[in-house]
């Protein structure tokens, strides 16, 4: 159930971010969803993409380093208090959050939340209890 | 301590071994003679000895040394090209050039006999490397009027290897033809080395599988131990340091041993001196200061007291190896790199050394000293590695932190330290430059 996600270094320079993008485009690969942690000088850019393997390979060709880590989607109900019931499912159980993101499909109306998660196995037995949507690779990537 | 110091029955390092007296003796003959040769054919050495009052023959013993001038680079500069050659041109048979970072570069003259004792010591360092004739040297030197590629090329083929005169550059043609061609040693600056490291790496190659290579042997601009130790882990070959320089011959006038703990000088053809670069006053061996080389065996264009700006000091011990001829230590600083920060001296090798203690950081960085206001500022803009990149901002805000710690422990001053992408500064296939000094435009 967990998704890997690939994160690589980036300097806060005009065009380095489209530089990444458009070798994942020239090699025919989805960008599923891409998030951007920066500080002046640099940043780091994790992005979930079909075929992370080759989506890795391209942009270790292209000279990058890159790095691959586990992550967890869920998707989370738009309603009040949909976010607070994950966050409580995985902070009772000891479970930290490293960081977070959001983005949404057009097709459905809910949002989608990847986590990284100090123990992901953990983290993914206890939102499995409160009935959360825990998504795999193929259903994201069906979306 | 050493591994296998067993090349005492070899003939051609017999002059490594012979004992201090005799080797006294062959200076003293030697030094009496290049004396009066300069003297008599070089007019500025000439000039200059009458001008303090010496004569040849005022040279009675190896002290006497003391009352002879200096040489200094600025000396060749303005003696281009050739004001001071020691021989008529028909006994030149060849050309070195060095390019300074200055105005013209300096060029050297040398007889068929100034070639031979060059290629002496490039065998003996081979020797003292363990190399023999069984090994395949790829020499990616540059060759040229750069000393590095055709002083490793003839000392190769002198002591029989089977050389593979690549030259630098090119680097995904030197991989390739070290792994078809089972190499076994390579010669090139440290730094180049490090760049074919980072290639192979690059493309998956991995040295202690895929190649035969066992030696490395590098020279030509100053490097440390750190990252002595960095090459050999990572590729698993053993890492010597071979010294010299155009000025007094070329690679080959000194040579780290088996025993890796400072490098062994040829002095029955390079005698050594270290100075006190302020007084000028011989030092004590064991004492740090400017090293100095009298050639004893050159005279297209003979040397005496020559000054190389490079720190060094005479290892008083003898070394475990059982050679006998003196030792130097690793030449870590040149003082021509000396960066002066706030009134504090800083070399570039010890940004080096601080940087190299900290885990997962390549040798890839580059240093940029600037002026803001009044103050000096250094920045270090180092290369993220895949190790160390994480998938955290603050992993690498804390091994930005770690490599600014760890500098400013050995230098005492606070740097900054910015992280940049991988194959983002610049490489080098021949000497680096990795200091960019802002403050002199
Ligand atoms: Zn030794």
């Amino acid at each position: 159930m967990k998704i890997k996600q690939i994160s690589l270094f980036l300097e806060n320079k005009p065009g380095h971010l489209n530089a990444i993008c458009r070798t994942l485009a020239k090699a025919g690969i989805n960008i599923v969803t891409l998030s951007l942690a920066d500080t002046q000088q640099f940043g780091i850019v994790r992005l979930i993409v079909e075929d992370w393997e080759r989506g890795r390979d391209e942009l270790e060709k292209a000279g990058h380093v890159v790095n691959v880590r586990d992550v967890v989607a869920a998707t989370v109900n738009d309603v009040p208090g949909g976010m607070a019931d994950l966050l409580d499912a995985v902070g009772a159980v000891g479970v930290n959050i490293e960081y977070m993101y959001a983005f949404s499909f057009r097709t459905n109306d809910k949002a989608i939340l990847v986590f990284r998660f100090d123990d992901a196995d953990k983290a993914i037995e206890a939102l499995k209890r409160i009935g959360a949507d825990i998504l795999d690779a193929s259903t994201l990537f069906s979306h | 301590m050493c591994r296998e110091c067993n090349d005492k029955e070899n003939p051609l390092s017999r002059a490594d071994y012979v004992s201090v007296d005799e080797m006294r003796n062959i200076q003293l003959t030697k030094l009496k003679k290049i004396v009066r040769h300069c003297y008599d054919n070089v007019p500025l050495t000439r000039l200059r000895m009458d001008e303090k009052g010496v004569k040849p023959e005022d040279i009675k013993t190896l002290e006497d040394m003391r009352f002879l001038p200096f040489m200094k680079k600025t000396d060749l500069r303005d003696e281009y090209p050739k004001g001071l050659f020691g021989v008529p041109m028909r006994d030149i048979v060849r050309f070195h050039c060095s390019s300074g970072t200055t105005g013209k570069p300096i060029v050297v003259g040398s007889t068929r006999g100034d070639l031979d004792v060059w290629i002496d010591g490039v065998v003996r360092s081979l020797v003292m490397d363990g190399i023999t004739n069984e090994d395949i040297l790829q020499v990616s030197y540059g060759y040229g009027l750069f000393t590095g590629g055709l002083g490793l090329h003839y000392g190769g083929e002198a002591l029989g290897c089977a050389v593979v005169p690549t030259s630098g550059g090119n680097t995904d043609r030197q991989i390739m033809l070290m792994r078809d061609l089972g190499v076994t040693a390579i010669a090139c600056t440290p730094s180049y080395f490090i760049h074919i490291m980072d290639e192979a790496l690059k493309k998956g190659v991995d040295f202690r599988k895929e190649t035969k290579l066992r030696h490395g042997i590098f020279g030509a601009e100053p490097w440390t131990d750190e990252i002595r130790a960095k090459i050999e882990s990572v590729t698993g070959i053993e890492a010597h340091d071979i010294y010299g320089l155009t000025e007094v011959s070329g690679p080959g006038v000194a040579s780290s041993c088996r025993c890796h703990s400072g490098l062994h000088v040829f002095e029955d053809h390079f005698y050594p001196e270290i100075i006190n670069p302020d007084t000028l006053e011989p030092v004590p061996d064991g004492t740090w200061g400017e090293l100095v080389f009298t050639t004893l065996d050159r005279f297209g264009t003979p040397m005496l007291r020559y000054r190389t700006r490079d720190i060094t000091r005479i290892i008083p011990d003898r070394c475990d190896c059982g050679r006998t001829i003196r030792r130097i230590d690793r030449i870590s600083a040149r003082t021509d790199d000396m960066l002066i920060i706030r009134g504090v001296n800083v070399f570039p090798s010890q940004i080096e050394a601080g940087l190299m203690t900290v885990d997962k950081v390549l040798p890839h960085y580059h240093i940029y000293v600037d002026r803001e206001g009044d103050l000096d500022t250094i920045e270090v803009k180092v290369e993220v590695t895949a190790d160390a990149l994480g998938d955290q901002i603050k992993s690498l805000e804390l091994l930005r932190r770690t490599i600014a710690e760890a500098i400013k422990k050995i230098i005492n001053i606070s740097i900054k330290v910015t992280l940049v992408e991988p194959h983002s500064l610049p490489r080098s296939e021949g000497k680096m430059n990795r200091v960019t000094d802002n403050r002199k435009k």
